[in-house]
């Protein structure tokens, strides 16, 4: 009870006349790392949404913990192309950022070199670290992240999500993302909650891995888990403490093991 | 200088400088077509105001306030598009406008006048509205401005991270109501979105902060008018249509213009 961030209990939407969430239950606590998977359209961005608080569910409870501070990282940003706005303006649309505090935050994502450049020139995978950096400078309890690898290459994407793990460690804050990479996911992950429209499964990746909905709502993508666990187990050992000398771009093709 | 130009210089100054940076968020929040809207239902509240015996100017803001509210409530109450929703209201509250003031025979108003401006028929009165109005959106604007900014980017960001995003858009709206209420007399009900749009965009292609675009449409629509008021003095054309083709040709030599690498 104590270190719970959010509680969702018995949550259940409907867009038009369609059930998209029927009796969904959702816990973040400080420090844990909830991700959701599912197939397309099961209603992850949905639930994201409400936990925000952006959507008001039509049934169940949302409880957050009295003033939490979200830091929440968009599925994507489209940015107007009549509008020139370079990282560092971006980041200081947060109240009380300075140009200081803004490059801290994009170095902690590895993403320094981009805060004069404009918005729309950076690469994606350069996007999705602002952005994350931009949730950073919010100073989270519980950062939102919704599918925060979209766009980004392999090798990048195992990069980012463990520096979401790295955040995590550093911040103590709870984590809750959607994804719909099973196996990067999994190794990286305190809990799964596997959705489609109602919670099939839950609980630590190994146990949900090995569970018959899981199994069947996966399919071939499942049996194949196990492998991809073990192996980035080693990848991640090896890998160690990290960062600040060298920064990764999500471009980076080296390899960590 | 004689006195109907300085009310008229002053006036359309007045108007550019407010018109940059508040055309730069229609610019970038894609909201030309709102702003047509606003300024074709803008004749409607002139005749409502003669119908009503209050001034003109008057009924006209009001009128302005009035619809951006009505459309923000339709936009989120039904499923038609935005821009079919924009559509019906601009023609339909235009011709509901005409309607209304052939209907009433006692008043002899100057059409074209309302239609396309009469800039140099400002007198100290509207002036003051002007000069006033000007001032109050310029004062609301500099707080918005940033959170302003934040709902552009992202709606949803901005709202989860505290900005109460339904009260700044509809704040938005009411600002670029009252800046048609004021340049309905400068350059008319047809031509008033394209003092809002043409100095931003213009400015757009130069700016690398949201500030240098607003800035710089603030002045290219000063040289707009500056200019159209002169061909108007020089060669006798109509006042606001004049101001308008001014700012299309600063638009046009932008492109010509070399970009900073």
């Amino acid at each position: 009870m104590s270190d719970e961030l959010i509680r969702l209990s018995g949550v259940g939407v409907e867009f038009n006349a369609k059930a998209v969430l029927q009796d969904v239950q959702l816990t973040v606590k400080a420090g844990e790392i909830v991700t959701l998977i599912g197939p397309n359209g099961a209603g992850k961005t949905t639930l994201v949404r409400i936990a925000l608080g952006l959507l008001k569910p039509a049934r169940g409870e949302v409880w957050r913990l009295p003033k939490l501070r979200i830091g929440y990282m968009p599925q994507k940003l489209q940015i107007e192309a009549t509008l020139p706005l370079s990282v560092l303006r971006f980041l200081r649309l947060v109240p009380g950022v300075t140009r200081y505090s803004a490059l801290a935050a994009l170095a902690e994502v590895g993403a320094e070199q981009v805060i004069d450049s404009p918005l729309r020139n950076i690469s994606g995978g350069e996007l999705q670290r602002v952005l994350l950096a931009r949730a950073l400078l919010r100073k989270p309890q519980l950062l939102v992240l919704d599918e925060p690898v979209q766009g980004v290459d392999v090798a990048g994407q195992a990069e980012l999500y463990r520096l979401i793990t790295r955040l995590r460690d550093r911040y103590r804050c709870g984590v809750l993302m959607v994804s719909h990479d099973l196996h990067l996911v999994m190794s990286t992950t305190d809990q799964v909650v596997c959705l489609n429209h109602h919670v099939c499964c839950s609980g630590h990746p190994e146990q949900v891995s090995g569970d018959p909905a899981f199994i069947e709502l996966f399919g071939q993508d499942a049996k194949s888990l196990a492998i991809y666990h073990h192996r980035h187990d080693h990848d991640h050992a090896l890998h160690g403490g990290v960062v600040k000398a060298h920064v990764h771009g999500p471009d980076c093709n080296h390899d960590h093991a | 200088m004689p006195d109907f130009l300085l009310n008229a210089l002053l006036s359309g100054l007045a108007l550019a400088l407010v018109a940059g940076p508040l055309g730069s968020f229609v610019v970038w929040r894609r909201m030309a077509y709102f702003g047509d809207t606003l300024s074709h239902a803008a004749l409607l509240g002139v005749a409502l105001g003669f119908l009503l015996d209050v001034s003109p100017t008057l009924a006209v803001t009001v009128g302005c306030v009035l619809l951006a509210v009505l459309l923000v409530t339709l936009q989120q109450r039904q499923p038609l598009a935005s821009d079919t929703l924009l559509g019906i209201l601009a023609h339909s509250t235009l011709s509901l406008g005409l309607v209304v003031l052939s209907f009433m025979h006692d008043v002899r108003i100057d059409l074209m006048g309302y239609l396309f401006g009469d800039l140099l028929a400002v007198g100290p009165a509207d002036l003051a509205w002007i000069l006033g109005g000007s001032a109050l959106v310029l004062a609301v604007l500099v707080p918005l401005w940033r959170p302003l900014l934040a709902i552009t980017v992202h709606e949803e960001l901005a709202k989860v991270e505290g900005l109460p995003v339904a009260a700044i858009r509809l704040a938005l709206m009411l600002l670029i109501a009252i800046v048609i209420a004021v340049a309905m007399k400068i350059v008319g009900v047809l031509l008033i979105t394209s003092l809002l749009i043409i100095p931003a965009a213009a400015a757009q292609r130069h700016a690398r902060t949201p500030e240098q675009m607003a800035g710089g449409a603030s002045a290219l629509g000063l040289v707009a008018v500056c200019a159209g008021l002169s061909l108007s003095w020089f060669k006798d054309t109509p006042a606001g249509p004049s101001i308008v083709v001014s700012a299309a040709l600063l638009f046009l030599l932008s492109f010509a213009w070399p970009k900073r690498a």
